[in-house]
């Protein structure tokens, strides 16, 4: 049902094609695709005199050369530090005179650059941005002090058991040597061994505008919007980019366990995954409802109930499902003090055991439904809130009308489908388990 | 090209207060089908006293957990069924509770919050189950090197202020407060004389006043609650300390006392800290989720351009009584504590001496200003400012902000920088990681197992 971005086929029409949804619909955004393939959406609002642009690059962390992981990390804090016009002072001066903050961000399939600005200093933004992706010098004399920061991040995320659980988690799902079992910022190795001209590659390489989809949200017309995109990305030619091959990750076939003790803290992290599914998975709506009846609704769903408020073991308690390009992580997370964290896993082995073995009740399933469904109207409150559901609806394939086609997609979903994907999702006896922090019980188990 | 130059109507703040003392403020806000429902209580971890720390926090808990007419079990979800968020939070001087949803759910979220202000239930099982998360919660705090620093900063600069022990609390208190406290300073405090209700959304401002009477009217007003008396005397000598503890980095923070969100010289630190560090706007609830413009700015580029320090930032919160104006670096891996101190301590000596100059103040204001835009986007944001500034005691303070910022000059920054950031008027503290043991070689996998 949904595809990612290199497979839309309206991405090959040629010429600045403005669609507009077929039906009326709630949000009612604004797609173009210029001709030289960037995508533009944009949506006008009128609640404050300011604008959100949102840059999405097909260029994620599962870009990293094999032998370089972290590349892509490494060039996000790089990219905005000068470009051919501009020296990274003149960039900030530009940018930050005008009360813009630019805030970068890699994840696992995107390189995003995003801010708001006043709707006064829109098209002067817009063309900065345009200039920081585009044509960046990525200079070499920055390339120390921000391997520094880099280095320093890492260390810091090896001293929080909460990063480290996720680390170690998704190093046992997929194996490292799958771009989701690595960390966006790599090693300290791969680090300390990176050059300017394999960044400055990465960039010739992924950078292209058919990667790149443009959301503008705010004070200014949507023809307007897609004008000053076309004058910022327009005019910009490189030829389309070779995907990533992504390879299905493996199902478990057998529980694991890996304690990673960190004595020097107050509290155990637990991190307790499976692998799931794609987002174009025809069973994601049913595995989105039984995600938040298991551990999101009325703060953590069942494993809330149980672990916080039944059993008072946990601040945080709750479950995510990251469907995502190829199968994502379906993971449940908690805090517990040390002494809890052998009965904090048995809790979450029973809850997990009984949706599989009785589904959901017609109850939980009326009210997340109601809750996913009415949801959309706050999310769509702000720009940067539209701007994120208008970049997760362009990524991941899902039309102008998702806004009101979310309440099709959900009502359709019967308690027989949620309790399948429940079972297909759940097994505790293929569960991945990982524990970091002052616990330091491997056998506890057996 | 944008439609700016149109003009936006703002409708006026509507404010009555009920016959019981309940202050109410109302603003229309027909942008979005949403309204936004914050109930605050002049409570904070400062009206806590010896033995009872913490207890403001932990009541906040105890308030979602069961009242008369709603079910314990259905708190949580009630406004959820509507789509809605809620939450709340409980800092120094204030606990509030806010949900947000459709405008159709307002009845709904109004007889929660009457429900939550007499009603609760605070059953003895409920006490001893919300002990161990609230605990829970204080040990993934000190987790983080850097969240333990800073409690302990702020304990070491306030020496008579209850501003020095954490929201969360002390351990040996939250160990052993009991029901009876709980319950005591629910009822000492949760009277309609000591709240601010305010509604923000698509809403008629009348109608939504009646709905508020008739939720809230017939909750009898109390006692006065009590309030702190002692202010803390002037600091006169600089203070430290040292957390040495396994870790992997290095944290620095300084902090001096710094003006009441009330008076004269907030807006004047507010732009000191922007011209510092980075303009991070007036809202508790929003401004800090998004990163300030700071690569031009002083500590900036003397400590992360430099290599110094990875990250650099500045904390000047609108507070009821005079707190802390807090900078934290972290250090680069290899790089000494000493040698970042030395590098602050040197800027900090520089803007005493040389003040500021006008382009600096026209910058900050102007990315102070653009902050107040970007912070109003939602009727959530909106509703949190009523709400905050008329519990902290100065409304116009929010009311009139972006004519404060315009009306700082450079004179006031540096006049203000001279005695804030003063050597006897600062506490300097560091966590300086001892090496972590090789933890990885007890690393232990089980796989296969079935």
């Amino acid at each position: 049902m949904s595809t990612p971005p290199s497979s839309d086929s309206t991405r090959a029409t040629p010429g600045a094609t403005v669609q507009t949804p077929l039906a009326p619909a709630r949000l009612g955004p604004v797609r173009a695709i210029l001709a030289n393939g960037v995508v533009v959406t944009t949506k006008e609002t009128r609640k404050t005199p300011a604008v959100t642009i949102s840059l999405a690059m097909s260029a994620g962390a599962v870009c990293d050369p094999p032998d370089a992981p972290g590349a892509v990390h490494l060039l996000s804090r790089l990219i905005d530090r000068g470009t051919r016009r501009r020296s990274a002072d003149e960039l900030a001066e530009a940018l930050e005179s005008r009360g813009v903050s630019l805030t970068i961000n890699v994840n696992r399939h995107q390189f995003t650059l995003g801010c708001a600005c006043l709707s006064a200093d829109f098209d002067a933004v817009l063309e900065v941005l345009g200039e920081i992706v585009i044509e960046p010098t990525v200079p070499d004399a920055e390339l120390a002090v921000r391997r520094g920061e880099v280095l320093t991040a890492i260390a810091q995320d090896e001293d929080s058991p909460y990063i480290k659980a996720l680390h170690e988690l998704m190093a046992l799902l997929y194996g490292t040597d799958h771009p989701y079992g690595r960390p966006a910022k790599g090693t300290v190795s791969s680090i300390e061994a990176m050059k300017i001209d394999r960044l400055r590659a990465l960039h010739r390489e992924r950078f292209v505008p058919s990667a790149l989809s443009v959301v503008i949200v705010g004070d200014v017309r949507s023809d307007s919007a897609v004008a000053a995109a076309t004058r910022a990305f327009g005019e910009w030619t490189a030829p389309t980019t070779r995907a990533v091959p992504l390879p299905s990750p493996p199902r478990a076939t057998a529980r694991r366990r890996l304690v990673v003790p960190m004595m020097n803290k107050s509290q155990a992290d637990i991190a307790y995954g499976f692998v799931s599914i794609a987002r174009s998975d025809p069973t994601y709506y049913a595995s989105l409802l039984m995600n938040n009846i298991l551990g999101q609704y009325a703060l953590g769903g069942r494993l809330g109930d149980s672990i916080r408020e039944r059993q008072g073991m946990a601040y945080y308690v709750s479950s995510a499902l990251d469907a995502s390009v190829v199968e994502g992580p379906l993971m449940v997370r908690a805090g517990v003090s040390p002494a809890n964290v052998d009965r904090a896993i048995a809790s979450i082995d029973e809850e997990l055991a009984r949706m599989c073995a009785d589904g959901v009740t017609d109850r939980e399933l009326a009210e997340s439904r109601q809750y996913l469904i009415g949801s959309m109207p706050r999310a769509l409150e702000t720009n940067a809130g539209i701007a994120s559901v208008l970049q997760n609806a362009e990524f991941f394939g899902l039309g102008l009308e998702y806004d009101v086609r979310l309440r099709d997609y959900l009502s359709a979903v019967t308690r027989d489908d949620v309790h399948a994907a429940a079972q297909r999702l759940l097994d505790p006896s293929r569960a991945a388990v990982v524990i970091t922090g002052p616990y330091d019980q491997p056998d506890r188990e057996l | 090209m944008a439609s700016s130059a149109e003009a936006r109507v703002v409708a006026p703040v509507r404010s009555v207060t009920l016959g019981n003392g309940l202050k109410v403020i109302v603003q229309e806000e027909h942008t979005a089908p949403l309204a936004s429902v914050w109930c605050w209580y002049k409570v904070g971890s400062k009206d806590e006293g010896q033995g009872l720390t913490g207890v403001s926090h932990w009541v906040e808990h105890m308030n979602f957990k069961g009242t008369t007419n709603i079910p314990r079990d259905q708190v949580k979800g009630i406004i959820e069924q509507f789509g809605g968020s809620w939450n709340g939070y409980t800092w120094i001087d204030q606990t509030t509770y806010l949900e947000t949803a459709t405008s159709d759910a307002l009845d709904r979220m109004l007889f929660i919050e009457s429900e939550r202000m007499a009603r609760c239930l605070y059953h003895p099982d409920d006490c001893e189950s919300e002990r161990t998360v609230i605990i829970s919660e204080l040990q993934g705090g000190e987790n983080d090197p850097d969240q333990l620093l800073d409690q302990e900063l702020v304990a070491t600069a306030f020496k008579a202020h209850a501003y020095r022990h954490p929201t969360i609390g002390w351990i040996a208190d939250l160990e052993s407060m009991a029901r009876e406290d709980l319950y005591g300073h629910y009822r000492r405090y949760y009277v309609p004389n000591n709240a601010t209700l305010v509604i923000v959304g698509d809403v008629d401002a009348d109608a939504a006043i009646r709905q508020v009477e008739r939720h809230f009217g017939q909750i009898p007003a109390g006692a006065e609650p009590p309030r702190i008396r002692t202010a803390e005397p002037e600091q006169t000598g600089e203070r430290r300390l040292t957390i040495r503890k396994e870790g992997t980095t290095a944290y620095l923070k300084v902090g001096f006392h710094a003006p009441a969100a009330g008076d004269p010289e907030f807006f004047p630190a507010i732009v000191l800290d922007a011209v510092l560090t980075g303009a991070k706007g007036i809202n508790l609830w929003f401004s800090f989720r998004v990163p300030p413009p700071q690569r031009r700015t002083r500590l900036y580029r003397a400590l992360v351009d430099t290599g110094l320090a990875s990250t650099v930032s500045g904390g000047l919160l609108p507070t009821a009584h005079p707190f802390l104006y807090i900078v934290s670096a972290t250090a680069t891996t290899g790089t000494p504590l000493t040698t970042v101190e030395s590098r602050l301590l040197q800027e900090f000596d520089g803007v005493r001496q040389q003040g500021v100059s006008a382009a600096e103040v026209h910058v900050a204001q102007t990315q102070l200003k653009a902050r107040l835009v970007f912070d109003a986007d939602s009727v959530t944001n909106i509703a949190h400012q009523l709400g905050y500034f008329e519990t902290i005691g100065c409304p116009e303070v929010y009311r009139d902000a972006s004519a404060r910022i315009d009306a700082v000059t450079p004179e006031q920054v540096a006049a203000l920088a001279r005695r804030m950031l003063s050597e006897s008027n600062r506490t300097v503290g560091w966590f300086d990681p001892l090496p972590v043991p090789d933890d990885v070689s007890r690393r232990h996998s089980e796989h296969e197992r079935a």
